[in-house]
C-alpha cells in the first residue's frame, strides 16, 4: 500500500516540477525583475554575490542572474520541446516503417540506425552546427537529427509485435489499406510507450542543448541560455561560484522533472512489480 | 569462426556508413564545400585549387570515391587554424582521451557494481527509492556543471586535487570521477533491476536451500548472471561516454580529442571537427566489436546458440 503511494509519487513530483517550469517559461519575462541583457548592478566590472536587490547575484557584465535564468527557462524549454518533437517524428516514422514493412525496408532502416548510433550525438551535432551555422532553427533540427535512434528502435520493436496481432490481421482481412492500419490500429497501441519516450527524450534534448550552449554553439546571443551562462561563469568559478551554480541547478531541475515523469509513467505502466 | 568473420564484416559495413554520413556533412549539406574544407580566410586561388583537388566539379559518387581514397591513406585534410594535417593532430591527442575514457569507464563499473549490490537487498523499500531519486538527479545534472562543482569544492576549496591540466596521474582522478559517476549510477540501476530478476530464479533458491549465505548468494551466484547484460550496455553506451569526454575535457583542460573539438568549434575549424567525429565513431564501432567478442567468450550460451 505505502509502496504504491511512493511509486506514483515520482510521477506526481515530476508533473508538479514540470508545471512550475512551464509557468516560469511563460511568465518568466513578466516575473523577471530586470532586463536580462542590460547591466543593472551598482558595480559593473565584477560579479556581485547574491543578496538584495539581486537575489541570485549579478554576473561579470552587471546583469541580474535571476532575470537571465527566467528568460533562459523559456529558451531551454522551447528548444527542449521542439527538438523532442522533431526527434519523436523522425524516430516514430522510421520505427513504424521498419517494423510494419519488415523485410528489406526494415533491414535498410535499421542498418542506418546502427550507423547513426556509432556517432556520439553531441559531436555529430557540433559538426552539423559548424557547417550550418548556429541559429534557433538549426539547433531544433540538429538535435532532432542526432537523437532519433533510440525512439526508432523502441517503436520498431513494438510495431513488429503488433503487426502479427489479431486485430491488425482482422483489419487487413477486412480490406483496410496499410496507411489506415498503421494510423488507426498500430499507432494508438504504441502511444503509451511514445509518451514515456517523449518525456525521456525531452530530458535528453534539454541536456544536449545545454551542452551545445556550453560549447558556445547553442542558441546565439543575446538570448540568455543556461548552458552559455555556465560557460561564461567558468572563468569566474573561484571568485563567483554562484554564477555557475544557479544555471546548473536550473538545468538539473528541468531535466530531473522530465526524468521523473518518464520514470513514473514507466512504473505505472508496469503492473504487478 | 563464421560468426567472427560475419561480425567483422558487419563492423566494416557500419564503418563505411559512418564515412557516408561525414561525407554528406562536408560535401552535400553546405553551399560551398571548398570553403568548408579550406576555411573562411582562404583566397580565390586556394579555393580553385581545392575544388580541383577534391573533384567538386565531378559527380557526388566520384567525390565520395576520392574522399574514401584519401581516408584510406590517412588523409583527413588540414586544420584551418594551423595548417597541420588533422590525422597527425588526432594521433597526438588520442592517448589522453583513451586514458580519460578508460579511467572513467573503470570508475563507472566500480560504482555500478558497488551501487547495484548495495541497493539490491532493499528493493522497493525507502532506501531504494531514495537511491533511485538520487541516481536520477545525478543523471539529470550536466556533466560539465558537475565538473565545475567538483573543481570548486575538491580542487579550489579543499585543495585535494589539481585544478586542471594533465601533468600527472593525480590530474586524471577528478575528470575521470566526473565522467564516470553518471554512467556509474546508470549501471547501478540496471544491475539492481537485473539482480531482482535473477534472485527469483530456481538456481538461486536451490543455492539458498543448500545453505549459501546471503552475501555470497548475492555477490557470487546472482551477480554472475545479472552483470552479463551490462557488458552489452557498456558497448552500446560508449558513444554517450564520449559525449561526456568532450564536455569533461573542456572543463578540465584535458589535452585530448574533446578539448581539441572544443577549440575547433570556437574557430569553426571543420576539418578538425570532422576528423574528431569520424575517429570517435570508429572508436565506438571498435568498442562494440570488442564487447561482442568478449561476450561470446564469457557467456557460453551464446557460443552454442
Amino acid at each position: 500500500m505505502s509502496e504504491r503511494r511512493t511509486r506514483s509519487g515520482l510521477l506526481r513530483i515530476g508533473l508538479v516540477m514540470g508545471a512550475l517550469l512551464v509557468v516560469a517559461a511563460f511568465a518568466g519575462p513578466m516575473l523577471a525583475p530586470y532586463d536580462p541583457t542590460a547591466p543593472v548592478a551598482a558595480r559593473l566590472a565584477e560579479p556581485s554575490p547574491p543578496g538584495p536587490p539581486f537575489w541570485l547575484g549579478t554576473d561579470d557584465l552587471g546583469r541580474d542572474v535571476l532575470s537571465r535564468l527566467l528568460w533562459g527557462a523559456r529558451v531551454s524549454l522551447l528548444v527542449g520541446l521542439v527538438a523532442m518533437a522533431v526527434t519523436m517524428v523522425i524516430g516514430t516514422v522510421i520505427g513504424l516503417a521498419a517494423g510494419y514493412c519488415g523485410g528489406a525496408v526494415d533491414a535498410v532502416l535499421m542498418r542506418g540506425t546502427d550507423v547513426m548510433l556509432a556517432f556520439p550525438g553531441l559531436l555529430l551535432a557540433v559538426a552539423l552546427v559548424a557547417v550550418l551555422r548556429p541559429s534557433v532553427w538549426t539547433i531544433f533540427v540538429v538535435i532532432g537529427l542526432v537523437s532519433w535512434t533510440g525512439v526508432a528502435r523502441v517503436v520498431r520493436g513494438e510495431t513488429l509485435s503488433l503487426r502479427e496481432r489479431d486485430f491488425v490481421l482482422a483489419a487487413r482481412a477486412m480490406g483496410a489499406n496499410h496507411a489506415r492500419i498503421v494510423v488507426s490500429h498500430v499507432l494508438p497501441n504504441v502511444a503509451p510507450t511514445l509518451v514515456v519516450i517523449a518525456a525521456l527524450s525531452t530530458s535528453g534534448t534539454i541536456l544536449l542543448d545545454a551542452g551545445l550552449s556550453f560549447l558556445g554553439i547553442g542558441v546565439p546571443p543575446p538570448t540568455p541560455t543556461w548552458g552559455r551562462m555556465i560557460q561564461e561563469a567558468s572563468a569566474y568559478y573561484r571568485v563567483a561560484p554562484w554564477l555557475m551554480a544557479f544555471p546548473g541547478l536550473a538545468v538539473l531541475y528541468a531535466v530531473l522533472a522530465f526524468n521523473l515523469i518518464a520514470y513514473g509513467l514507466a512504473e505505472r505502466g508496469r503492473p504487478g512489480r | 569462426m563464421r560468426y567472427l568473420v560475419g561480425r567483422i564484416v558487419w563492423a566494416l559495413v557500419i564503418l563505411l556508413g559512418t564515412t557516408w554520413i561525414t561525407f554528406a556533412i562536408v560535401f552535400v549539406v553546405p553551399g560551398d564545400p571548398a570553403r568548408v574544407v579550406a576555411g573562411p580566410r582562404a583566397d580565390a586561388a586556394t579555393l580553385a585549387g581545392i575544388r580541383r583537388e577534391l573533384g567538386l566539379d565531378r559527380s557526388l559518387s566520384t567525390q565520395y570515391g576520392r574522399y574514401l581514397w584519401r581516408l584510406a591513406h590517412g588523409d583527413l585534410g588540414r586544420s584551418y587554424a594551423n595548417r597541420q594535417p588533422v590525422a597527425r593532430t588526432l594521433a597526438h591527442r588520442l592517448p589522453a582521451t583513451a586514458a580519460l575514457a578508460g579511467a572513467g569507464l573503470a570508475i563507472a563499473i566500480a560504482i555500478g557494481l558497488a551501487g547495484g549490490l548495495a541497493t539490491a537487498p532493499f528493493a522497493g523499500r525507502l532506501v531504494d527509492r531514495a537511491a533511485l531519486v538520487g541516481s536520477l538527479a545525478i543523471l539529470s545534472a550536466p556533466v560539465f556543471w558537475l565538473g565545475m562543482l567538483a573543481l570548486y569544492w575538491l580542487g579550489f576549496r579543499w585543495r585535494l586535487v589539481p585544478l586542471g591540466g594533465a601533468a600527472s596521474l593525480r590530474h586524471l582522478l577528478l575528470p575521470a570521477l566526473v565522467l564516470g559517476i553518471g554512467t556509474g549510477v546508470y549501471y547501478a540501476r540496471l544491475l539492481h533491476t537485473n539482480l531482482q530478476e535473477v534472485l527469483t530464479a530456481d538456481y538461486i533458491r536451490a543455492a539458498r536451500a543448500r545453505g549459501v549465505g546471503p552475501v555470497r548468494l548475492l555477490a557470487v551466484h546472482a551477480l554472475r548472471n545479472a552483470a552479463l547484460p551490462l557488458l552489452t550496455i557498456i558497448g552500446l553506451d560508449f558513444a554517450a561516454l564520449l559525449n561526456g569526454v568532450v564536455l569533461t575535457e573542456t572543463v578540465f583542460h584535458w589535452p585530448g580529442l574533446g578539448r581539441l573539438a572544443f577549440d575547433a568549434v570556437l574557430a569553426l575549424d571543420v576539418p578538425v571537427i570532422m576528423g574528431t567525429v569520424l575517429l570517435s565513431a570508429e572508436l565506438v564501432v571498435a568498442t562494440n566489436l570488442a564487447v561482442d567478442l568478449v561476450y561470446r567468450i564469457v557467456d557460453p550460451r551464446i557460443r552454442l546458440g
